[in-house]
Formats: structure tokens, sequence, C-alpha cells
């Protein structure tokens, strides 16, 4: 049987996903605090016409001692500031919902849709750390229950607010000088268990209509969103992950170390461990770039997910495996598209135009 | 010596003051409105874009108000993606300290300022009421005593934060495996905030971005004389600019600091023609458009708190007094009248004075600082007020978008330069290295 083509996206944090990664990269450690080193990433998850990047954010510095790579841009301002130059690739920044407006989460993503011109993502995240929570002082850290239900209430308000815009409502109708239908704005009167919020939206409705959702789905609370991103780490428990979210795009992590030969790629993953003892996120697969490419389908055949969420261990070098092998491999097998056949993410992922919840127009 | 001029342009978004009905005027909305608003103030040698920002879409009579331009993107979003199509311009955003954290401002605007290699601007407005709370977990509203308190505590947390991370924190040693040294952990106990831990950023290019204050009260001018860097002010006339700038330079003194440590920038409309009497010409057709019939009576419902929409715009001025007992009719982006009778008396006997119709009487009222005339006449008096202290400089603000500053770089702008009154090259990277 011929595989169903893959989604790829492809997680671009900081030097790697090794806690070493920073110490064998070519980056140097302050570029990793500049746009044009994510820039340069983005651009080569582009000319493999890979789904989209990820960048991982949180409101906390990250724990570990000073051997690790420790502080880090707000990722939504991260991909803002990549979005105007680059041109199909997706941008999905972890955004948390714990501490946060919805509010703004709402139009921070939004704008980030218009300066994409429609390849916007949220991979919403709760904030269930203590420090995170003395940050902000104003309320302890929630349960993992309590903050997964929170989290599906800000993406839940964030699509109403997206919503509460037509598309067309804007008129500039100078015969009754009117620049906008009122009747196509919508409050959205919000009432959740957590919050409140009145709307509609400061920001018309965003170019895809909905950037695309996004959540990890591991926690048994979590509730499904466009894509669900699983960091199981066996082929069991991610086929378990798929069959929670049937109707959402589920993608699978995989941690990856690639070289040109097996034994060079466990010596790779054995140096970094050296460096710093570390047990990868996800999958974990060390090997060729021919053997991930005969790997991914197969596992994706074995456990329903649409895709993988990728994960280099070491940037660049890994990310050039993969972009300039792995993708190639994929697509000889016909595993992969071999050019981005639309320009925003929804497109790139299958996903059809999100239909407007308030919209009394057919179609709108 | 010659002043310096320091020139920011506003970028020409929502209610009433741009012209949407012209031919030429484009998206408020799209990424390329803000490009080319952009690009053209870099091409300009400007100091800064200047973004407002809003959080609830303005209410008239309980309804969405759709007269005027509605509608406009997250401010933070937009300035880092204008970090990447700009190289010296400085981005400066309005971020409420009211219905955001401190946490996450200085977080936001530090991002900024890396992003942009060191280009970032905070305007630290509060936000008054509770009906623009409706949008925020926060909610509630804080009296306007309060707010200035939870302003300044604000900012200066979001400093502490700025400052947590000393110079050679961020080791990025590779041989020795160091990449950062622990950061100075921050603790801020106060009457707003109550809050500790370590912040998520090295100190940014500039050390400390940018902070821009807009207000006007006493409190505001204390505010910014404390710690702000530029005030956002509004001024009609060269006496009143004066003023104002000798009274906030004034205040200085009190905090250790020099008057050239806070730049007076008041907004200010241009309208250019090839001679004055074109200008001014101009200048009377675009006050036309931007105080369209509903929009007069809208304005003036504002303080009367009644229905006057059986009125004639072109007629005098309602002879009925102000409902004192009515709710506020407008709502977002509007001042609301302590003594609203008081007011119309005085608008009433100025119309009658100057003869002036509703519509007129309107366009008289709101009119803002502006500079009309050939571009020799608008530069020479552009230069006039700053040379004699009415202001630093301007923040322009064209009526539109995004095209509307265009013709100001290209004509406005050599004359300044002539004058030898402003810059022909960026003097650094920062947005520091071009205000002081």
């Amino acid at each position: 049987m011929v595989s169903a083509e893959l989604h790829l996206g492809v997680a671009i944090d900081g030097a790697g996903y090794h806690p070493a990664a920073w110490r064998v990269s070519a980056a140097e450690p302050a570029a990793l605090f500049t746009s044009g080193h994510y820039l340069q990433y983005a651009k080569l998850a582009e000319a493999a016409s890979l789904d989209f990047v990820t960048l991982d954010d949180s409101l906390a510095l990250q724990s570990g001692g000073e051997e690790v790579v420790r502080g880090r841009l707000d990722a939504l301002l991260t991909l803002s500031a990549i979005a105007p130059v680059t041109s199909r690739i997706g941008l999905v920044p972890t955004v948390t919902t714990t501490h946060t407006e919805p509010f703004h989460v709402s139009t921070s993503v939004a704008t980030l849709d218009y300066a994409s011109r429609g390849r916007a993502g949220v991979l919403a995240v709760p904030s269930r750390t203590d420090a995170e929570a003395a940050h902000f002082g104003r309320r302890p850290a929630p349960a993992e229950a309590a903050a997964e239900a929170e989290n599906a209430e800000v993406l839940d308000v964030v699509t109403r607010l997206w919503d509460s815009w037509e598309d067309d409502a804007i008129v500039r109708d100078a015969a009754t000088g009117r620049f906008i239908d009122r009747d196509k704005l919508h409050y959205v009167d919000f009432e959740g268990g957590f919050f409140s919020v009145k709307g509609p939206s400061i920001t018309p409705r965003p170019p895809q209509g909905h950037p695309v959702t996004a959540v990890y789905g591991d926690s048994p609370h979590a509730v499904a969103a466009d894509l669900v991103v699983t960091r199981a780490d066996h082929l069991d428990a991610v086929r378990a992950a798929a069959a929670r979210f049937p109707g959402a795009k589920v993608l699978a992590t995989v941690s990856i170390v690639l070289a040109e030969t097996a034994q060079t790629a466990r010596d790779r993953r054995r140096e970094l461990d050296a460096l710093t003892p570390f047990e990868p996120v996800g999958l974990s697969f060390v090997g060729t770039p021919a053997q991930l490419a005969a790997e991914l389908p197969r596992w994706a055949a074995e456990t329903g997910v649409a895709g993988f969420h990728l994960r280099p261990a070491v940037l660049p070098d890994d990310l050039d495996l993969l972009a300039g092998e792995v993708v190639p491999a994929l697509r000889a097998a016909g595993a992969f598209r071999s050019a981005y056949r639309g320009e925003t993410l929804r497109e790139h992922l299958g996903l059809g135009r999100a239909v407007n919840q308030y919209a009394v127009t057919p179609g709108a | 010596m010659t002043k310096q001029i320091k020139l920011a342009a506003y970028f020409p978004g929502v209610n009433n003051t741009t012209v949407w009905s012209d031919p030429a005027s484009g998206s408020q909305i799209d990424f390329a409105s803000f490009e080319h608003l952009a690009r053209t103030a870099e091409r300009g040698k400007l100091d800064f874009l200047f973004l407002a920002e809003g959080l609830r879409l303005r209410e008239h009579a309980g309804k969405i108000l759709d007269t005027d331009v509605v509608g406009r993107p997250n401010t933070t979003a937009v300035l880092a993606a204008l970090s990447a199509v700009t190289t010296h311009l400085g981005l400066a955003g309005t971020l409420s300290s009211t219905f955001n954290e401190p946490y996450e401002v200085a977080r936001q605007v530090a991002s900024i300022d890396h992003l942009s290699g060191g280009r970032a601007a905070w305007n630290v407005v509060t936000s008054p009421d509770a009906w623009t709370g409706q949008n925020f977990r926060r909610g509630g509203f804080l009296e306007r005593e309060d707010r200035y308190a939870r302003a300044e505590e604000f900012l200066a947390t979001v400093r502490e934060l700025w400052d947590s991370w000393q110079p050679g924190t961020l080791l990025g040693d590779k041989e020795n495996g160091v990449f950062a040294r622990d950061p100075g952990k921050f603790v801020h106990s106060g009457p707003q905030f109550d809050i500790h831990g370590e912040f998520t950023l090295p100190r940014t290019p500039q050390g400390q971005p940018v902070v821009i204050q807009a207000g006007d009260s006493g409190e505001g001018r204390e505010f910014a004389a404390k710690a702000a860097d530029v005030i956002f002010s509004r001024h009609g006339t060269l006496e009143d600019g004066q003023a104002f700038f000798h009274d906030v330079k004034r205040r200085l003194s009190a905090y250790g600091r020099e008057p050239g440590e806070l730049l007076i920038m008041p907004a200010a409309a241009f309208v250019l023609g090839d001679t004055d009497a074109e200008a001014a010409e101009r200048a009377r057709e675009i006050r036309y458009q931007q105080v369209r019939p509903a929009t007069a009576i809208q304005f003036l419902e504002q303080v009367w708190s009644r229905d006057l929409s059986a009125y004639d715009v072109d007629g005098p001025l309602p002879d009925i007094d102000p409902d004192p007992d009515a709710a506020p009719l407008t709502w977002g982006r509007v001042r609301h009248e302590k003594d609203p009778a008081a007011l119309a008396a005085k608008w009433r006997a100025l119309a009658e004075e100057k003869k002036l119709s509703i519509r007129e009487l309107v366009i008289e009222a709101t009119a803002r600082q502006q500079f009309v005339g050939s571009p020799a006449t608008v530069a020479g008096a552009i230069d006039e007020y700053v040379q004699s202290d009415a202001a630093d400089g301007f923040v322009l603000a064209p009526h539109l978008t995004p095209g509307g500053l265009d013709e100001f770089v290209e004509k406005v702008v050599p004359h300044l330069q002539e004058r030898g009154v402003f810059r022909t090259e960026y003097a650094g990277p920062t947005l520091r290295d071009q205000l002081f």
C-alpha cells in the first residue's frame, strides 16, 4: 500500500533539543537571542517544504544549571519577526495560557496570521510551575485538571474572538458613511469557569479564519484542537493518543540524532550525553537519514498519526540532514509532498477553511 | 546651539483621524500597510514609529461605532514583525499597565529590543474603565489615583526585571560548558505587585528599552519627569507648548535628571501643498472629511448625553442642555466630561461668537496641533517650535493609511536637513543612539 503523505513540523528551539547542543553547534550562544538564528532554521525548513516550525516558550527561566541554555525570547514575537521574511512555512509558537489574557492571546496570534499572510498556528500550553505563578503573583500554580480545563477554555474564547468579526465586516461604504457593517461584528459574551470576555475582538478575523490551534495531548485532561502533539515515548502510547483524538491531526514527537552511518549517529548521541546526560522527549531516533525515512511512514501506519513533530538534537546539523536527506528520501517513497500545494498553514495541513460560528451569511 | 529635531511617525489606524473614504486610503490591518509606513519613516531617517493600542471597540448609544475606522492588530506582534523589515527605525508601542502584568510586558518589550537589535520603546499608559475591563481576566478598574500608582510601580518592576541579568551573566563558554551564570533573582514586594523569581532574558541591546509616557495631568507630568525618556503630549499653540515644556523640564531636577533626559514630543498632523494657500484649502477639505455629519452629531452627543440626531449639522448648536443624570453615551477613547453643562455653554458661546454650525464647531473644538503649508513653510514652523522650546520634536500623524507620510519624507525632511536641524544618517544602531 502507498503510505499517506505525512505532515512534518520541526522544533527550532535554542541550539537544538539536546541540552549540550549549544556546545557543539556552530551557532554562537549569543545568537540565540537574535531573530537571525531562528530565521535561518525556518528558511531551511521552508526550503524542504515542511509544514511548520515550532518554538517552545514558558513564563519562567528553563530549569537546570549553568551548563544548559537558559533564557529565551518570547516565542510568538520571535516568529512574528521571521513572518515577513519567509513565505510558506507555518509558524507555531507556544503560547502559555494560565497567566496571560485570552484577549491578548487572540489578537497576537491573529496578528501573526496577518504578518505571515495565513501561516500562523498556536500551541496552547498551560503554566503549571510555582516559578511561573511567582512571576505573576496573582494566583497559585493550578493543578493539572484545572490547568487543562482552563487551556481548553482559552482556546474556545480565542476562537470565538477570531470569529467575532465576519470576514466581510469592513464595508467602507462612503455613500452611507459606514466603515463597518456592525451587524457583522459579534459580542462573544463568554462566561467560563475561569474568566469572562465580552468581545468583539479589536482585530478583524485573521486570514485563515482560524489560525491552526494545537495542544499537547498527553494529559488525560487534554482537550483536542486542530493539531494534537503527543510526546509519548513508545509506539503503543502514540497509538493510544491518536485514538483519543479522532477528529484532530495527531502528530508524534520524535527526537532525532542523525549521521551518515548508524555508528556515527550513536557516537554523536554518546558524546552529547557525556557532556550533559539527557533523556530525549517523545520517540527517540538515532541513526541514518535513510533509516529515519524508512521508519516514519511505518510508525505512522502502525499508530495512525498524521505525521511527526521532529526535534533535531543539534541545530543546524540535524536539521540540515533532515532537510537535505530525510525529506528527499520520504518524497522518493511517496510519503511526503514534493512542494507546497497552498499558501496557508491550514492548506498545508489539509484543514479546510474554518467556518465562522457567528456568521449569518452562508459561507462567511 | 541649534537643537536637533526628533521626529516619529504615528501609524494612522483607527478613529476619525484618517480619511478612510479617500481612494488612496488603504488597509489599517494588513501588515503591508505597517511595512509601508515603517519603510517610509526609515527612508526619512525618522526616530521611531509609534503604535497606539485599543482594547475594546468604541460604542455609541449602545452600539459599536460604525462611522470611523475600526479594527487593529496586536501592538507587540506588529512591532516584532516590523523589526524584520527595518534596520534603524525605533519601534514604539503602547501597552496598558492595567490589563497586563509586569513580567509579561517586561518580556515582550525586552524580546522586541533583542529582535530589533536595540530599537524598542514602550509607551506606558493606564486604562480607565471597567467597560474595557470586560475583555480581561483582571476585569475591574482602578480609581484614577490607583492607576498612576499601579503604572509607576509597574514600570519600576519592569525595570527591575530588565536589569536583573547583570552584564556578563550570559557567558557562552563552550569550552568549559558555562552557558549562563545564575542570573540575579528579582524580588518585588509592593502595594500593587508581590512577585519574585528570575527573568528569562539577558540585558537587552539598549539595556533599558526607551520608555514613553503619554498624559497631561499633574500626575502624568510628574510620572514622566520621574521615569520616562519621552513624553507624548498634545499642545496646540506655541505658547501652550512652551508652558508645558518649561513645566515638565522644571520637574526633572527633583529626580536628579537633566532637561535633555526627557524629550517632549507632541502629536502633530500636517497638510502639505505646493503653496500655503493650496495646503490651507486641502486642510479644510480634510477636516470636513474627518468630521462628517454623523461624526459631528456623535461628538456632540458625547457631551450632551442625549439623542441629537434630529439636529441639522449645518445649523446652530442645540438649545437644550446636556442631560446631567445620563450615563455616558460613548465608550472608548473619549474623554468623559466632568462638567458637560459648562462645556456646552462654552461651546454655544463660541459658536455664536464665530457663527459656527454644529459641524464647524466640532471641527474647531477637536482641532489638533497641525502644520499646514508648503514643504518649506512646514519645515520652518516645525523648526521654530523646536528652537523656541515648545517641543523637542513631533510625533507626526498622517491622515492617510499607509501612504500619508510619503510626501512629508520626500518634501519636508530635505528642508529640515538643509537647515541642519535633522539627521541625514542614523547615529547608531539603537533607538537611544537616535534620541540621546
